[in-house]
């Protein structure tokens, strides 16, 4: 069948159907029984809570996993992929979530290991440059990776699946780590994929995207399909619904909270990366005051690893006022003297950072309980009081877990997490700085989380949230600052921190040109 | 002159096996594997180079032989790693022990036998030239090898595809496997290509250094290799240089210590250690502005996902 034909009959031709897709892990269904129709000329998008099956599905499609059963049809043809190689020679690419680069490659090695090396590596830099300007995503094939930022990277990506001309783009989670200019932007090129014929399978979980992009949805729970929809016929709450299943609480603050005197300071804070590939803090100040949340967006990699870093005290500052806590100066103490003064940490990293992952729930209380929680007694750990600190973690956050005290790397991503951010809660901080909150975390558990630090600045402590989730930040936060490039802006208050605004700093622009550009859109 | 003269033919006879071993190694490290085993597939490759050499009577079958002893001892290396996702430092460390072990059992026959040392080989015309003739082309084979290996090396990674997925397979296992790249069989082949080298380096030694075996010979020359392809930021040009420079220095301090200057011959003979310990600091000092750090999977075990 030649192009043409299948072209001019495909009108409503499915381009790849996925029937009766299972994968088994063990006992453990990934997807259970999940069809699923994609046409050309049209955005589909898969829609689920992590751990809904979306990533082995089409990780199915992409040949990367061979399903337990049920079968591909490729134009209407059975096919078995072999693997990557044999899905892009039918003409399936993939943008990956976690990005599938090679940071310390140019831009052109990154996109010739994406294709098949049938051309020079001479034509394929000539056809990137081709390419990337003909969709307007421009890059410079020659930077090695790991000097791009983010968006630029993923990029790359779009351009790698692009250069293949393919029939069917699989993209993963791709606004998960954007801003909202660079979100839609992307939208742009999408839309004119689309225009071209091509289709188009959009994973995501935010669902006012998926309602203005998307033509068709189908909705993942627990590895089974739970619907095909019209995303734009339905709400977002109600494709909510259908992805968690249950109606999902609304978070609140308490009304009355006192907002106090600053509880935690950062002064005029300039710190060089110990990594090469790091970035540099430029004399970041800012003040928490207790009673308050106080958010840090940005875009990854802009330096709020390295804040974290310093505030927690995994790496000292230059000056000893250059953090303060409660009122004394911390920054040339380590991360225990500082919990001793009241503060609390919970890191981005759930395992190998925020636990040890072979050690049981109870020693990971005592890893950072040990400061100031009475967990230890004449030297000795006094492993009643470890256990009755999982305890008492697990009934206020609702943790699930198989037994009382199992190892930190059998819990599922959300009960860790919530786990993680219970320990520290509980006991009480006056300063809590928290990375990543809610990164990767179901719905329910997400809620869980957040309402636990509106609580607690409720009850008077200061809470510092950094975050890469524009939502979340907007939903809790009393003021908003924003990173780029190891600066930190000036905190917005909620009420004049819309998205547009934010995402400006969060590329970098000037208070001043914000201003401005809001000027001219009310002119 | 000829003392000039001699000085320079033995510097490149001391650097040679370094080069060897270590240009495999780099190779190795390239993919992602840290292969500590060097020194043990070294003196396995330097008794069953003696080996076959003394029983066939040709240096070429010999070669041969240590080749093979290398490999075999890095695919053993790659089972365990690679099949059976063992740390790379424990089995690394091991094979060393068994290697040093295992050569002994060997070559316990062939000490004390001799062999003819490989013949020198004169390239027609060049090595007529005055002074430098003589000291550059009428080397031995093992020589004109290592110097084409590595520049064989350093094209295969900087100008073929297949040295770019191997780059890639070191940068990131898991990206590399996500776009469909065999990781596991392209370590595989690294590393008998590092156990390959490391074998003939350790066979240049009976066959062209000193022609007889005795246990050990090695001498720690493997752990000079691994330290070298840190030294060159795994650059092949920069091993080059690293590998004489440390040949240099370790036949400088032997004239040095002949001269008499009165310095105990326990510190000139620690000195090429020294010099290798200070260039890797200054290295490492100047590693933000050159960019070029290890490769980013380098010892990390991986295990595909099906």
């Amino acid at each position: 069948m030649s192009d043409q034909e299948s072209a001019s009959h495909s009108a409503r031709a499915p381009l790849l159907q996925a029937i009766g897709i299972t994968k088994r892990y063990g006992s453990f269904l990934a997807n259970d029984d999940v069809s699923i129709d994609l046409f050309p000329g049209e955005i589909h998008a898969l829609l689920g809570e992590n751990g809904a099956g979306k990533s082995t599905l089409v990780k199915t499609m992409y040949g990367l996993i061979q399903p337990s059963a049920g079968e591909l049809r490729w134009q209407g043809e059975k096919i078995e992929l072999t693997g990557p190689a044999d899905a892009r020679s039918r003409g399936i690419a993939m943008v990956f979530q976690h990005f599938s680069l090679f940071d310390n490659l140019t831009v052109a090695e990154n996109v010739a290991l994406g294709l098949d090396g049938s051309e020079s590596f001479a034509a394929m830099s000539a056809r990137l440059a081709q390419v990337s300007r003909d969709y307007g995503l421009p890059l410079d094939p020659k930077r090695e990776v790991w000097r791009l930022s983010v968006g630029e990277r993923q990029r790359i990506e779009i351009v790698r699946a692009l250069m293949q001309n393919p029939k069917l783009l699989i993209l993963d989670e791709p606004t998960a780590v954007l801003t909202p200019q660079e979100a839609d932007q992307l939208f742009t090129v999408l839309e004119r994929l689309k225009s071209e014929g091509r289709a188009l399978l959009y994973i995501s979980h935010k669902l006012d995207e998926v309602k203005r992009l998307c033509d068709t949805a189908t909705i993942l729970r627990g590895g089974k399909k739970v619907a095909t929809c019209n995303p734009r016929e339905e709400t977002a709450a109600s494709m909510a619904r259908m992805m968690v299943g249950a109606d999902i609480g609304e978070v609140k603050a308490t009304t009355a909270r006192a907002v106090t005197i600053p509880r935690l300071l950062i002064r005029d804070l300039s710190l060089e990366p110990d990594d090469p590939h790091g970035t540099y803090l430029r004399n970041v100040s800012v003040e928490v005051f207790g009673g308050e949340i106080l958010g840090i967006a940005g875009v990854a990699g802009n330096g709020q690893d390295e804040l974290f870093a310093a505030l927690s005290g995994e790496r000292l500052c230059p000056n000893e006022d250059d953090v303060i806590i409660d009122g004394h100066a911390a920054g040339h103490l380590s991360v225990t003297p500082r919990r001793k003064l009241g503060a609390a940490f919970v890191p981005e990293e759930r395992l190998g950072h925020g636990t040890a992952p072979r050690m049981k729930l109870s020693e990971n209380a005592l890893l950072t309980g040990h400061a100031a929680s009475r967990m230890v007694k004449h030297g000795f750990v006094d492993r009643p009081a470890t256990l009755k600190a999982v305890d008492a973690t697990t009934q206020s956050f609702d943790v699930r877990k198989a037994k009382r005290d199992p190892e930190a790397a059998s819990l599922s991503g959300g009960n860790l997490q919530k786990f993680i951010v219970g320990r520290e809660i509980l006991r009480e901080p006056g300063v809590l700085v928290v990375s990543q909150p809610t990164w990767g975390v179901d719905a329910g558990a997400a809620a869980v989380i957040r309402q636990a630090l509106l609580d607690l600045s409720g009850r008077g402590s200061a809470v510092l949230v950094i975050s890469q989730d524009l939502d979340e930040l907007i939903e809790i936060s009393d003021r908003i600052a924003v990173m780029f490039h190891g600066t930190l802006s000036e905190p917005i208050a909620r009420a004049e921190a819309t998205r547009e605004k934010l995402g400006l700093l969060m590329g970098g622009a000037a208070p001043e040109s914000i201003k401005e550009a809001a000027h001219a859109v009310g002119a | 002159m000829p003392i000039v003269e001699a000085i320079i033919i033995s510097v490149i006879a001391a650097s040679t096996p370094l080069l060897l071993a270590a240009a495999g190694e780099l190779v190795v490290e390239r993919s992602g594997v840290l292969n500590l085993g060097v020194e043990g597939m070294m003196i396995m490759g330097a008794a069953c180079g003696f080996a076959g050499a003394y029983l066939s009577g040709s240096t070429f079958v010999g070669a041969l032989c240590g080749i093979a002893a290398g490999m075999a001892l890095s695919f053993v290396f790659a089972v365990l790693t690679l099949g059976l996702a063992v740390n790379q430092v424990a089995a690394g460390l091991a094979l060393t022990i068994l290697g040093v072990g295992l050569s002994g059992l060997i070559g316990a026959g062939f000490v004390g036998q001799k062999i003819t040392p490989a013949p020198h080989l004169y390239i027609p015309g060049l090595s007529d030239i005055p002074v430098v003739g003589k000291m550059l082309f009428a080397q031995d084979g093992f020589v004109y090898f290592s110097v084409v290996l590595v520049i064989g090396i350093w094209w295969f990674l900087y100008r073929t595809r297949g040295g770019l997925i191997l780059r890639a397979v070191g940068d990131s296992h898991t990206s590399a496997h996500a776009l469909g790249y065999p990781v596991l069989k392209i370590r595989l082949m690294a590393v008998l290509f590092g156990g390959g080298c490391a074998g003939l380096a350790g066979a240049f030694l009976p066959l062209a250094y000193t022609p007889f075996f005795i246990p050990g010979m090695t001498a720690g020359r493997g752990w000079i290799a691994l330290a070298l392809v840190v030294f060159s930021s795994w650059l092949p040009g920069r091993l080059v240089a690293g590998a004489y420079l440390f040949g240099a220095v370790s036949i400088l301090q032997l004239h040095a210590q002949a001269l008499g200057l009165g310095i105990p011959s326990q510190l000139m003979t620690s000195l090429p250690y020294l010099a290798t310990v200070i260039v890797l600091v200054l290295i490492s000092r100047g590693r933000g502005s050159t960019g070029s750090v290890a490769p980013a999977s380098l010892g990390v075990v991986f295990v595909p996902d099906r």
